[in-house]
């Protein structure tokens, strides 16, 4: 099986998120940039998969040389192969999955994965996006995948509940929290990820449709009172939540 | 200006987001002028798509076939863009539920048009829409303007009002997309509903659980309140990491990020991942033994004491208030 995984670098969750002085980016400054946490999911499913199936993995990461930490990462997890996209350029969903598609067509892959959204712009658009324009089925926000002859049956979350997908591949799935547990890298790993190469490619421009004219940090909430330090406060809070509130 | 708002439907009822959806792109069209097409899709929806008549619409479309009674990311996306290209729809309106979130990108594709998802609220400035949209899972607001001719954008569920019914009453037409066997490629063979459950990012009240409550067998307690106050399940990533919850009831930047009108953090103390995900929600209540802990940072309402004696006496208040 040839399997793809495609990959982003992105601030740890544990970040605090500052605006830039543009105003329309966020503030990089002591912020350390991670693999996002979904792609986690979505690489050790491939992984997996290669390793019933034989085959090889290939990650692919569209950004600057600072991606190249995440693609070791990937490596060092176990995929075979890494691919730099390497664009600075500022990119919106439409644009990265046009980017993305243009490669994943070159390489006609079996199956295509990503993390259900990447915890920056949290568009989750990405993958399904990839898959309408190479015209692909997928299955996104997948929480349950078994794939036997050629045949995909996915489960992915609904709102209070699951729905199963059967599709054929090739085809494109975004992998959700709960998909599988994830490997840590081994030693071995993580030291010969180190001197594989990483292949770069250029991917051509493309226009960005939805334009960010500006970026803020949410209206900041004042804590409030606190009512009290035992029990003898409930009847007052349940009071301010009915009258003051008006939510209960 | 054309408004093509997707009205979502499951199992055959409408669900509070296609209000939403309508009454938004009313709310729209109010200042940009122009229509609104309400877009209902399913088996046989020509019925249920009638009682979104006073919302809004101008006009309301039921695409039905017996094949579209189950969610097909591939046919739905295409019947909705077909119906945008027919009606030739300058926006498309869809919910950020995780059916309008899979068909969305699908339908921004097929029509060349710019997304953007997850939207909070929407602004005219010169005739053009902005929207905002958190980032971050909530640690910034960013403010986006399409470009493209066509814009697609999916709301966030809970965020927008619903409206009231007015007499302005829209009728339905049935109207046929011909659809392939092909175009049913991604199809979905089975729904599972957890009965009665109400999901977390759906809730208008939620009551979460932290590590504090110190074990699994702890969060009857919290099922309990959350059963009184008709809300929904929630829990921070340590608890679900731990096992002790299923991972679709976290909230936070790796999980769900919620805005219902009340969220009550019980023995949670508010990782920075925690909070961006629920510091949006109208009234928080927070409930800890560490005063110190960063949730009283945002909370409205704060008592710093034991869990496990407070939340069994709101419980039992709230009740007496509800006369349950």
């Amino acid at each position: 099986m040839k399997l793809a995984v495609c990959i982003n670098h992105v601030p740890d969750t544990a970040a605090k998120i500052n605006i830039a002085s543009d105003g329309k980016n966020i503030d990089k400054t002591g912020v350390t940039f991670v693999l996002n946490p979904y792609d986690e999911y979505a690489i050790e499913e491939c992984l997996r998969l290669k390793e019933k199936n034989t085959g090889e993995v290939i990650a692919i990461s569209l950004g600057g040389d600072s991606h190249k930490e995440t693609l070791r990462k990937a490596l060092a997890m176990g995929v075979d192969k890494a691919v730099l996209l390497k664009d600075e350029s500022p990119r919106d969903s439409f644009a990265v999955a046009r980017a993305l598609a243009d490669y994943l067509k070159e390489i006609s892959a079996d199956a295509i994965f990503f993390g259900k959204q990447s915890v920056d712009s949290d568009d989750a658009a990405v993958g399904t996006m990839v898959a309408e324009m190479l015209g692909l089925p997928s299955v996104s926000v997948a929480v349950k995948l078994e794939i036997a002859n050629g045949t995909a049956t996915a489960e992915r979350e609904i709102e209070g509940g699951k729905e199963k997908v059967q599709i054929t591949l090739p085809a494109v799935f975004t992998a959700q929290k709960g998909l599988n547990e994830p490997r840590y890298p081994s030693l071995k790993g993580i030291m010969s990820s180190k001197n594989k190469p990483i292949e770069e490619k250029a991917p051509a421009p493309s226009q960005v449709k939805a334009e960010v004219l500006a970026m803020r940090k949410p209206p900041s909430k004042n804590a409030g009172k606190i009512i009290g330090t035992d029990v003898n406060a409930v009847p007052e809070l349940v009071r301010l939540l009915h009258e003051e509130a008006k939510v209960i | 200006m054309k408004i093509l708002a997707f009205a979502e439907q499951r199992d055959n009822k409408l669900k509070k987001s296609a209000f939403e959806v309508v009454h938004t792109a009313r709310t729209i069209a109010d200042q940009i002028g122009g229509e609104v097409i309400a877009l209902v899709i399913g088996d046989q929806v020509q019925v249920i798509a009638g009682e979104l008549g006073g919302y809004g619409a101008t006009k309301i479309l039921a695409v039905q076939q017996p094949k579209l009674g189950k969610y097909s990311s591939t046919a739905y996306a295409k019947v909705i863009a077909e119906i945008a290209k027919k009606e030739q729809a300058d926006i498309i309106l869809l919910p950020a539920t995780a059916m309008g979130r899979d068909s969305a990108p699908r339908v921004a594709v097929k029509l060349d048009a710019g997304i953007a998802s997850d939207c909070i609220a929407f602004k005219v400035d010169s005739g053009n829409i902005i929207a905002t949209r958190p980032v971050y899972a909530g640690k910034a607001l960013t403010e986006i303007k399409i470009n493209s001719a066509v814009k697609v954008f999916t709301l966030r569920p809970n965020v927008f009002p619903a409206g009231t019914s007015t007499s302005m009453a829209a009728k339905v037409e049935v109207t046929d997309i011909p659809l392939a066997e092909s175009d049913f490629a991604s199809l979905v063979i089975e729904t599972t509903q957890a009965s009665g459950k109400i999901d977390v990012a759906e809730a208008d009240i939620i009551v979460s659980g932290g590590r504090g409550m110190k074990g699994p067998e702890n969060f009857k307690m919290i099922e309990d309140l959350a059963g009184v106050l008709g809300g929904a399940v929630g829990a921070s990533r340590a608890v679900v990491d731990a096992g002790w919850r299923p991972h679709n009831e976290q909230v936070g930047q790796t999980g769900k990020t919620v805005s219902p009108s009340l969220y009550i953090a019980v023995a949670i103390s508010g990782s920075i991942q925690h909070l961006a995900g629920m510091s949006s929600s109208k009234y928080i209540v927070a409930i800890n033994k560490d005063k110190d802990a960063p949730i009283f940072q945002i909370a409205d309402y704060g008592i710093v004491a034991d869990a496990f004696d407070i939340v069994p006496a709101i419980m039992l208040e709230t009740k007496m208030l509800l006369g349950k």
